[in-house]
């Protein structure tokens, strides 16, 4: 029985920390070239699931019915929004306090935040919105009573995921763009020097950033069906603890960080209690935060000199 | 207009109020070694920094090939032919020594030619391609950053104090190899502390004290300066 129980919240938290991942990844990447958290993150990840619906609703209302081509369109249109809202943002907010003191970013990233959930509010309301379901099926794995479960929209939320991670982790490690974007995090004046625009890099890493929240924002939107303008705050707490977990500035960490995060945080609420997960995992963040600041596969301060 | 080489004209730059260059005027001809020595503080790097635009100069002209590049943004210099081997190396400790090498030939079409020749001239460097560069020692790293300065192909290498930090041994194999490197007809500018070796192998010398070039001439005046002798080569 228990064990059917463990499975089974295995497989939840394994597919909610992907999701966590792919928003971490945001945090993570900003953080290892700027030293700045982007606490706007998570209000694209916002963003991202009201335009997913709405361009879901414009796909269905011309007429497109193949669940497969809705997504796809969708993500496309999704990420190419949110990477312009990234962009937007680099540009307006951080770049022209790129030489200010350290607190000045944080607070106008703070002050985006505010701007962008009021805007959500202001265009599309306060009511939660949602989506009806349009892809079914499950499928078990033991007997009626004692069973797995594993739907489908969990199947294609993990196949999204892990593709969006391979992609964005093959640009990072194997592109003339990843190596500069690498360059940039490790000594940004010499990669100037270099002849890399380090000014274009960080931009682009605020659009790759953004893309992949979309993706998230997606993925959670059809999983779980609603959604409010306040999604953002919790999500990113989450996403950020995953990437503090696996070590805030390194990608692959912000990914295992994710799963890590989702699947302890499933057995927590499976075994001990759901209505406290959330305090879980913001404990867990809290708990990093003092005895591991450098997490799990994060490099320890020396090494940035 | 200046049609020399490479040239400094009365530039100055400062780290927000703080000056640090006064009216710095030097210049540098093809296929030349020039040196420039000076005590701690003196501002050497702060020169360098400058041609590079960081800090940016506030007054002056910084001539190359007849064109003032004195307001080029930082990102612009390295693809005109100027290259720079910085002070304390400044490799990229997280990528590979291949990595490195090709970062500094990233917009070079003859990158792997001349990938080839540098690792014929820094064997070190092709036993250890595939390792991370912060693993290497600090000679290895010194060749890395020269490696990768030459990767671009420049008309002109900056050295910054290549010399810091090594053995005794060491530094006489990097003096033979930028003997070498100036052979082949590289133009070089060199920092340097160590004055007796940089004053023995260069064609011309300057001298910067405070931020302002009290002395010039060539290596072997200069060695032959009573004052350069009190100052920088311990007197003997
Ligand atoms: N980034 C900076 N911000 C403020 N002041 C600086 C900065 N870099 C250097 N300085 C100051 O400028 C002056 C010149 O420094 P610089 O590093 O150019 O000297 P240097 O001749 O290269 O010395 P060294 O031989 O020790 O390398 C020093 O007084 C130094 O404190
Ligand atoms: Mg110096």
């Amino acid at each position: 029985m228990t064990a059917y129980i463990l499975a089974q919240q295995l497989v939840n938290g394994v597919v909610l920390g992907a999701i966590y991942g792919l928003i971490a990844v945001g945090y993570t990447m900003v953080y290892g070239i700027m030293g700045m958290i982007n606490f706007a993150h998570s209000e694209i990840y916002m963003l991202s699931a009201y335009l997913s619906t709405i361009v879901l609703a414009v796909l269905v209302y011309w007429g497109i019915q193949s669940p497969l081509v809705l997504i796809l369109l969708t993500l496309g249109v999704a990420m190419s929004m949110t990477a312009l809202y990234g962009w937007v943002i680099e540009r307006l907010a951080y770049r022209p306090l790129r030489d200010a003191p350290r607190l000045a970013p944080l607070i106008s990233a703070i002050g985006i935040s505010l701007i962008l959930q009021s805007y959500a509010v202001l265009t599309q309301g306060a009511k939660t919105k949602g989506i009806p379901t349009f892809i079914e099926g499950v499928t078990r794995f033991g007997d009626a009573v004692n069973n797995v479960q594993i739907s489908n929209i969990q199947v294609l939320i993990l196949i999204i995921a892990l593709c969006s991670m391979v992609a964005l982790n093959f640009i990072i490690q194997h592109t003339a763009f990843g190596q500069a974007c690498r360059a940039t995090q490790q000594d940004r004046g010499m990669a100037e020097i270099l002849g890399i625009n380090t000014d274009k890099v960080i931009s682009l890493v605020f659009v790759i950033g953004s893309a992949m929240a979309a993706v998230a924002g997606l993925l959670v939107t059809m999983n779980y069906g609603s959604f409010d303008f306040n999604i953002g705050f919790v999500m990113g707490v989450k996403a950020f603890t995953a990437a503090v977990l696996g070590g805030i500035g390194s990608l692959t960490g912000a990914m295992l960080g994710g799963i890590i995060l989702g699947v302890s945080e499933s057995l927590f609420a499976g075994l001990v209690n759901s209505d406290y997960k959330d305090v879980f995992a913001f404990s867990l963040l809290v708990i990093f935060l003092i005895f591991r600041p450098s997490g799990l596969l994060g490099k320890p301060e020396v090494e940035k000199v | 207009m200046d049609k020399s080489f490479f040239s400094l004209q009365e530039v100055e730059s400062s780290y927000g109020r703080l000056p640090v260059l006064h009216k710095v005027s030097l210049q540098v001809q093809q296929g030349e070694i020039v040196t420039l020595i000076g005590a701690n503080g003196a501002g050497k790097t702060s020169l360098l920094m400058t041609i590079f635009g960081n800090p940016r100069a506030t007054h002056g002209h910084i001539y190359w090939q007849g064109k003032d590049i004195a307001h080029l943004p930082t990102h612009h210099i390295a693809g005109l032919g100027i290259a720079l081997v910085p002070e304390g190396r400044r490799i990229f400790p997280a990528m590979t020594v291949a990595e490195n090498l090709a970062m500094g030939g990233r917009n070079s079409v003859y990158a792997s030619v001349d990938l080839e020749k540098i690792l014929e001239m820094f064997p070190r460097l092709k036993e250890r391609f595939k390792q991370r560069a912060g693993t290497l020692s600090g000679g290895e790293q010194q060749m890395l950053a020269i490696g990768r300065a030459l990767m671009s192909r420049p008309q002109l290498l900056l050295l910054d104090e290549p010399s810091l930090g090594l053995a005794p041994l060491i530094v006489k194999q990097l003096f033979e190899i930028l003997e070498e490197i100036a052979k082949q007809g590289m133009t070089i500018f060199l920092v340097e502390q160590n004055a007796n070796h940089a004053l023995k192998l260069a064609d011309r010398a300057y001298v910067l004290v405070n931020g302002q070039i009290e002395l010039s001439g060539t290596g072997a005046e200069l060695l032959d300066n009573p004052e350069v002798k009190r100052a920088y080569l311990g007197s003997l």
